[in-house]
């Protein structure tokens, strides 16, 4: 297990640099605060630079919202849910979302470009995950709008009201929709606070919903910091809040909000990728990769633990390494890169700190050789063996691209460390057998189980964690329960 | 069943020492085979699916893509297999095989002519000294429904002609039936009876049908002793795809890391343009690496591709494309 030398070269025919065209983002320089409709300039002036990660270099100023300008946007959501989007019918509501979710696909192509310049993650992702995800949500609650009836929860489910919602850095325009689009459905109108590093494809998305002719007020965007998020939660005139984020945070959001407001919370996660000796291995490699390195492992539910039964793991390991090599890192922007930059240099400072406790504490360390460019904020995939249970780095949610590997002998074993958790967000089992699977599945505490697979989302199905990764779904008929009145 | 047992060995591959992962063994009955071949990891097919999906969306740009398409010509076995074949057509391929630009003399030739064996002779003769080498298909291509004498009689005729390749069939049938074992001798005695020449085994992937069948089939014939293993006939609904290249190019690596010997992989059958070409190449870059980025380990069994390969190539360096026509039809 401690032998970490690679034993065959791949990728040896180099690729040329094939980058996006950055100039299709078409950003504005200064973005104001998106409140009834219009875009309005923030009550103190005050404005902050949003930077590309992958160079250190401000993109466009956005505004800084107060809280005076989150009460008016709590205000404006306030008039446009009794004066317009409560009487407005299912069907009507429905309309709006489907010409949303068809803008979204009409401006794919630069909206892939502004979410990877703002969050540093490969055009890739943004163009085949990010974009295509973030309009199917839209296009699967349009569904649901006019037969709300049908979804279970009584007849004539009414809507919650005003929704307020804060959103992470590390999905800015998907977690918008997984946001948006459920509650619009439902009949709520929203105030949107985007993550501080990532604001700019809501405010694409703004520009969208104007094209959309969505009444004014419905939807409201605030951009800021903590400040702005604080202010949104203890709003009174705020009827929910759905939170997605770290679990700190989650905590206080918890706190102040009281059993005042009704709540969802999306935390963190450290998830198991549990690997039994029969599984598919080479299938099994790339589920490992896109479990932790999708996104740079900035992934509530990523699969930052890999549970490998001890039989197979000096053989999972060496094809592992061999594949965390090849990974291309660098340019987001490069049409062919895997991994792309850390969003600040706050989560590049905490993902330096807990992998330096992986090496004190004993784990052996395995980087990725790729070289790394000299400005922005990189970190080079890391994977850490002979990792145990009482380390930090298989404790602590480290959302980077790190992975820890733990070793087990049996089932039981395996759903014991899996288990052994604050958080409980999302797991992987990988078998040839089926009977395994399930029995695996239903003895772990997670609220996502994939089985030979890794990552995978869809509007259709529900998302969200049990204990420390908080509570709530989103997506599917059980993403409707947080916005209805039941 | 009877071959001369295979022993674990240490091996380097270009350079980088590759260790030699589980004991090979002889087998000493079919019985032996399928608890070897049977007790290869399966193959999850989302997996294989999802991987080359991802694999088909890299971005080949300028010096990139030039080198790929030189490297696809010089992969290429030009392919004529019809009834209604006739030998000017086979001379004309022949010459298009040697100079497949005739405006331009720095285009590369192909690796092989590939041919029926009653065409063999004539192909030999009209590549005289060339580097392009004269594939053969035989044992009762495509289908391979016929006795092993038969089979064999056909592989000697072929080589007898000249052929520098053979490119077998497996039987189906008695693979999909579980008769690993015949299977197994029968591309042993093909190899034998090849001597000199080297042999393809076509899977015909098609009709094999699952990619967990697709890779038994593969170890299959790299233990018995094929030089390369191939998709597929040509004949059938499906021929070559992504995912199951894939499928093969980690067999024959898996197999080189294990026994130490590097067994090509050819895919055939649909293939038709430089993009698709390119994949196919993007997927051996990534997944079995440079010992596959050579001719020698990697060919595309085709015919109207390389049409479209010269006209990229072209386009590469003026700018312009040129009329199909500029190349000739055969």
């Amino acid at each position: 297990m401690t032998d970490l030398t690679l034993s065959s070269r791949l990728g040896a025919l180099p690729y040329d640099p094939a980058p996006e065209s950055a100039t299709l983002a078409h950003l504005r320089q200064s973005y104001g605060l998106f409140v009834n409709g219009e875009f309005t300039a923030p009550e103190s002036h005050e404005q902050f630079a949003s930077l590309n990660p992958a160079t250190e270099e401000p993109l466009a100023s956005v505004a800084m919202a107060s809280p005076l300008d989150v009460d008016r946007a709590v205000v404006a959501a306030r008039r446009a849910y009794d004066k317009v989007w409560s009487k407005t019918t299912g069907t009507e509501r429905a309309k709006y979302l489907f010409r949303i979710a068809r803008l979204i696909q009409e401006r794919a192509r630069e909206l892939a470009v502004v979410e990877t310049l703002d969050n540093g993650k490969p055009i890739r992702e943004s163009r085949d995950v990010d974009v295509p995800l973030a309009a199917a949500h839209f296009f699967y609650y349009a569904g649901w709008a006019d037969k709300l009836e049908h979804a279970g929860f009584g007849p004539n489910p009414r809507p919650v009201g005003v929704a307020g919602q804060i959103i992470p850095w590390n999905f800015p325009l998907l977690m918008a929709a997984w946001k948006l689009a459920p509650a619009l459905a439902a009949g709520n109108t929203c105030v949107l606070k985007p993550a501080e590093t990532t604001p700019l494809s809501a405010l694409v998305l703004a520009e969208i919903l104007q094209q959309a002719d969505l009444p004014e007020g419905v939807v409201n965007i605030v951009t800021g910091d903590g400040t702005t998020g604080a202010a949104l939660v203890d709003h009174p005139g705020v009827d929910k809040i759905a939170f997605t984020g770290s679990t700190d945070v989650g905590r206080l959001i918890q706190e102040r909000a009281g059993s005042a407001k009704r709540l969802t919370l999306e935390l963190g996660g450290k998830g198991a990728n549990i690997v039994f000796e029969d599984a598919p291995i080479d299938e099994v490699v790339e589920g490992i990769i896109d479990g932790i390195f999708f996104n740079q492992g900035h992934v509530c539910c990523a699969g930052s633990r890999l549970l490998v039964q001890e039989s197979v793991a000096d053989e999972v390991l060496r094809r592992l390494l061999r594949r965390v090599d090849q990974l291309r890192v660098g340019d987001p922007l490069d049409k062919n890169t895997d991994v792309g930059a850390i969003n600040s240099s706050a989560q590049l400072d905490r993902i330096r700190e807990l992998t330096s406790w992986g090496e004190r504490e004993g784990a052996t360390r395995y980087t990725s050789s790729c070289a790394l460019p000299d400005k922005g904020y990189w970190f080079a995939p890391t994977v850490f063996a002979d990792v145990s249970q009482s380390h930090r780095i298989a404790r602590e949610e480290i959302f980077g691209p790190v992975l820890s590997v733990l070793t087990f002998r049996t089932p039981e074993e395996a759903v014991a460390k899996a288990n052994n958790s604050k958080y409980g967000l999302a797991c992987g089992v990988w078998s040839e057998k089926g009977s395994r699977t399930l029995w695996v599945a239903q003895r772990l505490r997670a609220g996502v189980i994939w089985a030979n697979t890794y990552n995978k989302f869809d509007p259709t199905s529900p998302f969200g964690g049990v204990r420390e990764s908080g509570f709530g779904r989103e997506g599917g008929r059980h993403g409707l329960e947080a916005y209805l009145d039941v | 069943m009877s071959i001369a047992p295979l022993r674990p060995i240490e091996i380097r591959d270009r350079g980088v020492l590759v260790p030699a992962l589980i004991a090979v063994p002889g087998f000493r009955d079919e019985g032996e085979l399928r608890r070897f071949v049977g007790a290869l990891s399966g193959v999850d097919a989302v997996g294989v699916e999802g991987r080359v999906a991802k694999l088909a969306t890299r971005s080949l740009k300028k010096s990139t893509k030039a080198t790929a398409i030189d490297l696809a010509i010089s992969m290429v076995d030009l392919t004529t297999l019809e009834g209604a074949d006739t030998p000017g057509r086979v001379s004309s391929l022949c010459a298009k095989a040697m100079r497949p630009d005739p405006a331009d003399a720095t285009v590369t030739s192909v690796a092989a002519v590939c041919v029926y064996p009653d065409l063999v002779a004539l192909a030999r003769s009209s590549l005289g000294d060339s580097p392009v080498a004269v594939a053969s298909v035989a044992t009762a291509f495509p289908s391979g429904r016929a006795s092993l004498e038969v089979k064999l009689l056909d592989v000697r005729d072929a080589v007898s002609a000249g052929a520098d390749e053979i490119d077998m069939v497996i039987d189906r049938g008695a693979f999909l039936a579980g008769h690993w074992g015949r299977v197994f001798d029968e591309i042993v005695a093909v190899k034998a009876a090849c001597g000199a020449a080297h042999l393809k085994v076509i899977l015909e992937t098609g009709e094999l049908v699952t990619y967990d069948n697709v890779k038994r089939a593969s170890w299959i014939a790299m233990l018995a002793g094929a030089d390369f293993i191939k998709t597929s006939t040509g004949k059938v609904g499906v021929n070559a795809t992504l995912p199951v290249a894939l499928v093969m190019l980690e067999a024959a690596r898996d197999f080189a890391e294990t026994t130490g010997r590097v067994v090509g992989v050819k895919v055939a059958g649909g293939i038709r343009t430089t993009k698709d070409a390119l994949r196919y190449l993007v997927v051996v870059n990534e997944t079995a690496g440079d010992a596959w980025l050579d001719p020698a380990c990697f060919r595309f069994g085709a015919s109207s591709l390389l049409n479209d390969l010269l006209m990229q190539r072209r386009k590469q360096r003026t700018g312009a494309y040129v009329r199909p026509d500029e190349y000739s039809g055969d």
